[in-house]
């Protein structure tokens, strides 16, 4: 029972598909990068409103202090054009760094929460920053454990 | 019995070829097998518009004929700098000029090609999921539409920071845009915070290349008074020791830099003016040719993202955090995922065709514009040479009327019309045929154009055909509404 989702690739090959719901982007603040936070429908049954907004709420955050427009990327600007942008050869950006640590939170967030309960976010870099994609599963009947080995959050590799 | 040794010679060798040729065409049936398993990269499933060289690192537009014009250009007018103003002015005045010289330059063409190859903030299509979830959205706002009913135009309305701005639906990419962001039609792409087409650039002007055109205009405005004030010093330090006119025939070159400076200051410098303007109040040149945040609108229209302080709008602008590709052109295409929503737009039924070919008579600038890039190149370089990069700003989301030909290179093309058509045709043989044949891998290192999905067909094709989709639907839901 508990070995039938191994991973998160398993889960997608082995379980039906049965819809896919998007989570649009909230541009009251401006162009910044930042997800509603308003629950869907169709989760309803699926996962606990709170753990839902938290996870969306902590990647509004993420998001928001990768743009952010202050010191330290003032710093790495003007560092950039006084090397002619060589430097980005070398090093990555601080935008990158982030959008690394939101690809690992998604992941455990898939592993710990969303998985056993047959839902898989997909992050959004791979959508092009539109939507946050959560796919719904329909797993035949059995109440899957929470998912061990590596998963790829999603993608095949 | 010399017949049969023949043939018994000759056995064995047909033998040989026989197996050479079967190998050879179990190698030729492996390859669709092998060609089937191979994985792409994303670059050359792109649905764009857009040129990929070096396995998909360098991005740029379709026509880059202007953007090779602007190369040679920097690169002449600065080889002949360095090699006949240079050496008499180190000597007499000071080896520091042709350092800072040299500095300048190789900015002026880092800037140039950074802008050039990078990707300006392109938003990949929506995959199909997306795009039915969106149109079952626009339905169920939509409501049932009973008799006489007039749905509405695709767009979704969103307050940001006291404003209303409207959020149009992008009918070849399927998606909502985000504020600020635009199609354009050249490469039929929707691009984020979408500023201009620069063909001088070869490249859509957006979020991610701004900062970096910006700083190419701006340094190419400071190497063009340098060099312009420079070989005037030179020709009169000449011209006090032997005389004007001997002067000009020991460096007949730097009458040619004159020239070139002379008339490159003017625009390069006028456009760096307006860039810094729009860069302080934090608009785009589309925002502004749109006059958006104008208060002429209205009295409480202002602009919304503006950060209120200029000195914060520029540093924004210049040394915010640079967001990375979206469009991940060197990752490889995963066999299960869903592929972005193709171009559907190509066969359009007759209304449309004839909306399409009537929009394209009443804006000629608009249908031509492909054209005039590629032909409109030689004559534009007789009258100014730094053509300002706002003219061929189409955004798809603009009217045709409201795509005015403002600034003088604009209104250029629309007169030489006529003539741009005939040059088209010959700059456009130019284009096919290396297009066409396959470019041998020594040749051109970087010219893999396997990504290439221009179908000879297509250029001649009003290249907007599918972005006037869009407009023509446009027209049509008003035709449908009368």
């Amino acid at each position: 029972m508990a070995t039938e989702f191994h991973n998160l690739q398993e889960l997608r090959h082995s379980a039906s598909l049965a819809t896919k719901v998007f989570i649009q982007r909230d541009y009251s603040d401006g162009t910044i990068c930042k997800f509603q936070t308003k629950f869907p429908a169709e989760l309803d049954s699926r996962i606990e409103r709170s753990l839902f907004e938290e996870t969306v709420k902590t990647l509004n955050c993420c998001y928001a202090e990768a743009e952010k427009i202050g010191g330290q990327s003032y710093l790495e600007g003007c560092l950039a054009c006084a090397t002619a942008y060589i430097v980005f050869l070398c090093m990555e950006t601080r935008y990158e760094k982030i959008l690394k640590k939101i690809s690992m939170y998604i992941q455990e967030q898939n592993e710990k929460i969303y998985a056993p309960r047959g839902l898989l976010l997909t992050d959004p870099i791979e959508r092009g920053m539109r939507v946050i994609e959560i796919s719904i599963f329909e797993d035949s009947g059995s109440t899957s454990s929470s998912s061990t080995g590596s998963p790829s959050s999603g993608t095949a590799q | 019995m010399t017949g049969n040794m023949h043939l018994g010679v000759e056995e064995p060798i047909r033998e040989c070829q026989y197996n050479q040729i079967c190998t050879h065409n179990s190698s030729t049936m492996d390859t669709p097998h092998t060609k089937k398993k191979k994985i792409k990269r994303k670059w050359q499933v792109f649905p764009g518009r857009n040129k990929f060289y070096c396995n998909g690192r360098i991005m740029m537009a379709k026509q880059t004929g202007v953007f090779y014009l602007t190369v040679v250009l920097i690169l002449v007018t600065s080889g002949l700098f360095f090699a006949f103003d240079c050496p008499f002015l180190a000597s007499n005045l000071t080896p520091a000029i042709p350092a800072i010289g040299g500095v300048l330059f190789i900015f002026v063409m880092g800037m140039l090609l950074r802008a050039s190859f990078s990707d300006p903030g392109v938003l990949p299509r929506a995959t199909p999921e997306e795009a039915a979830d969106i149109e079952r959205q626009i339905d169920t706002a939509n409501g049932p539409s009973g008799p006489g009913y007039r749905p509405p135009p695709r767009t979704r309305e969103v307050l940001i920071n006291g404003q209303t701005v409207k959020l149009k639906y992008c009918f070849t990419c399927k998606i909502f845009r985000p504020p600020r962001a635009s199609h354009c039609s050249l490469c039929d792409n929707c691009v984020e915070r979408f500023d201009h087409h620069c063909p001088w650039v070869g490249n859509c002007v957006g979020r991610r290349n701004y900062r970096f055109f910006y700083l190419f205009i701006l340094s190419l405005s400071l190497l063009t008074i340098f060099i312009f004030a420079f070989v005037i010093t030179h020709v009169i330090l000449r011209s006090n020791r032997t005389g004007f006119l001997s002067a000009l025939k020991d460096s007949p070159a730097s009458v040619l830099e004159v020239v070139v400076c002379f008339f490159s200051i003017w625009s390069i410098v006028g456009l760096s003016g307006f860039h810094t303007y729009l860069i302080s109040s934090n608009q785009t040149t589309n925002e502004d040719i749109k006059g958006s945040w104008s208060s002429k609108r209205g009295k409480g229209n202002y602009n919304p993202y503006s950060y209120g302080n200029l000195i914060t709008n520029c540093c924004a602008a210049l040394c915010g955090p640079l967001p990375p590709s979206l469009i991940d052109r060197r990752g490889f295409v995963q066999p299960d995922t869903p592929q972005p929503v193709a171009q559907t737009n190509g066969t359009g039924a007759c209304p449309s065709n004839q909306v399409q070919s009537h929009m394209a008579a009443t804006n000629p600038l608009l249908h031509s514009q492909p054209i005039i890039l590629g032909g409109g190149a030689p004559l534009q370089a007789k009258t100014s040479l730094g053509g300002p990069c706002s003219t061929l700003g189409p955004s798809q989301a603009s009217l045709p009327s409201s795509i005015p030909g403002l600034s003088c290179g604009g209104e250029l093309m629309a007169l030489r019309d006529s003539e741009i058509h005939c040059h088209h045709h010959l700059h456009h043989q130019h284009f096919i045929s290396p297009e066409e044949t396959p470019s041998p891998p020594t040749a051109l290192p970087c010219a893999t154009h396997l990504g290439h999905h221009v179908h000879p067909a297509q250029l001649f094709n009003p290249a907007s055909q599918d972005s006037l989709h869009e407009d023509s639907v446009r027209g049509l839901v008003k035709l449908s509404s009368v």
